[in-house]
């Protein structure tokens, strides 16, 4: 890629920083430049991010409605999934799948408990609820 | 000790490694670091999977940059790890105190001063800390232009996170100025090196791990009906081989500029035809990455037989690379 093709299109996901792209410059050789971003990435990330705000979204409703506990609308917002909160807890996925209830998860012993909010970054308050505005999409 | 030096890079442990080698006085540009270490790679592995999605590579597994660079050129580098996060803190200001600088492996989720949308789980995200002020860690982190500060508790958040290649604290430094390099054996060792690990006799990794690929994007409809989850999968791909630090086109481009010095380094012309090569290859990869996204946005049916002739075009272009890098 030549130096004056690498792409500037002012990523929103990079949140104004920039990255270093190699390419070369007319001499043929190659430099280090700086880019606010390429459009085609923009598109990858942002459809990444917003797969997982969907998923935190639908379980801040399940919530809502009473068919699923905040454990599940957490670990969504905290760009976790099953697996990946399985790993991080040390549980096995099917212990995480039945935290998620709403019976289960009120009677949560206070060191699995602690384990959840560890991993998460939450205190006990906000572990026990969800936020009162539903998350953006 | 002299004064530190913060540097903007592409990735983040090839970016570590070459500033800290710059700092104790040797000069080894990232694409060198890159190159030295054999980290250039290629695998797709569909039973493994991160939030989901397989595992495709560019490059060698976390830590084996370190690590190969370490062998290459025989640097007196420590690692430490920790069964406790206070240990690991005291540890961490001890060697500050002691003048020295420190990579440490991190979770980019919980450093607070990365964007949000660039806040993923992932646990292998190398940074230096050159100082500590108060409570707060002076870092230079190589991915941002300038250097960051990060308080102590999230800092420490970040070393223990746990998970998928969860750091333990993991801390490395220098012990001592590292050797001059001998570039004429180092290079065309870190370059066989290379050549053995993309064209090995097995499929999946390397280039045949281009064409397995490939072969999958040629099956997606059948294999993947729903076309949300054949646009995440293809975005996926995308953002690996983009987002993820490489420099562009899958650290090709990076491969390329090691290329090009290791050619005026050494006074080879063949080196230089392969740089010149790798660029064009690179330049294959950001088209096709272009065409997937293109695809992706228009949400029209897939041109599946055109993808993946894309991506066969890239490893057969890169093969040839191979091919010239074994007469080295």
């Amino acid at each position: 890629m030549k130096k004056d093709d690498v792409p500037q299109d002012n990523n929103r996901t990079y949140g104004g920083h920039k990255k270093v792209i190699y390419a070369v410059n007319d001499a043929g050789e190659y430099e280090k430049i700086r880019s606010t971003g390429w459009e085609a990435e923009e598109f990858v990330t942002l459809l990444a991010v917003n797969e997982l705000n969907e998923q935190a979204l639908a379980a801040y409703h399940r919530v809502n409605r009473g068919e699923s506990s905040p454990l599940e609308y957490h670990m969504y917002a905290k760009r976790l999934d099953i697996l990946g909160l399985s790993q991080a807890t040390g549980f096995f996925q099917w212990q995480i799948k039945r935290h998620i209830k709403p019976a289960v998860f009120l009677r949560l012993s206070g060191k699995a408990r602690h384990r959840y909010l560890d991993v998460l970054g939450l205190t006990v308050a906000e572990f026990q609820s969800i936020p009162e505005q539903a998350p953006a999409k | 000790m002299t004064e530190f030096q913060h540097q903007h890079t592409a990735h983040c442990e090839t970016g570590v490694m070459s500033t800290m080698l710059k700092h104790h006085g040797l000069d080894v540009s990232e694409a060198m670091v890159f190159g030295l270490s054999s980290g250039i790679a290629f695998a797709y592995f569909p039973f493994i999977k991160l939030n989901g999605l397989p595992l495709i590579a560019y490059r060698m597994p976390p830590r084996a940059i370190i690590k190969g660079l370490k062998k290459r050129l025989g640097l007196n580098v420590s690692f430490e790890k920790f069964t406790s996060p206070q240990k690991g803190m005291v540890a961490l200001d001890k060697q500050l105190n002691a003048g020295n600088i420190v990579g440490l492996q991190t979770s980019v989720f919980w450093l607070p001063y990365f964007p949000d949308d660039m806040r993923f789980h992932f646990n292998a995200h190398n940074l230096i800390v050159y100082a500590k002020k108060g409570d707060n860690y002076l870092i230079s982190d190589p991915v941002f232009e300038e250097t960051v500060i990060c308080p102590a508790k999230d800092l420490q958040k970040a070393r223990f996170a746990k998970g998928a290649l969860a750091p333990k604290g993991m801390m490395y430094y220098l012990n001592e100025k590292p050797e001059n390099i001998h570039y004429n054996k180092a290079i065309p060792s870190a370059i066989k090196a290379s050549v053995r690990s993309l064209t090995p006799p097995v499929p999946i990794v390397g280039i045949k791990g281009i064409h397995f690929l490939a072969n999958k994007l040629k099956r997606l409809a059948k294999a993947m009906p729903d076309e949300k989850q054949q646009r995440l999968f293809l975005g996926h791909i995308v953002r690996m081989q983009e987002e993820i630090g490489t420099g562009g086109a899958g650290f090709r481009y990076i491969y390329a500029s090691f290329l090009q010095e290791a050619a005026t380094l050494t006074n080879n012309k063949l080196l230089e035809k392969a740089s010149d090569m790798m660029t064009d290859v690179g330049d294959e990869w950001r088209n096709f990455a272009l065409h997937t996204v293109k695809m992706c946005k228009n949400r029209s049916p897939f041109d599946e037989q055109k993808l993946a002739d894309l991506l066969h075009t890239c490893a057969a272009e890169e093969l040839k690379v191979w091919q010239l890098l074994k007469k080295i």
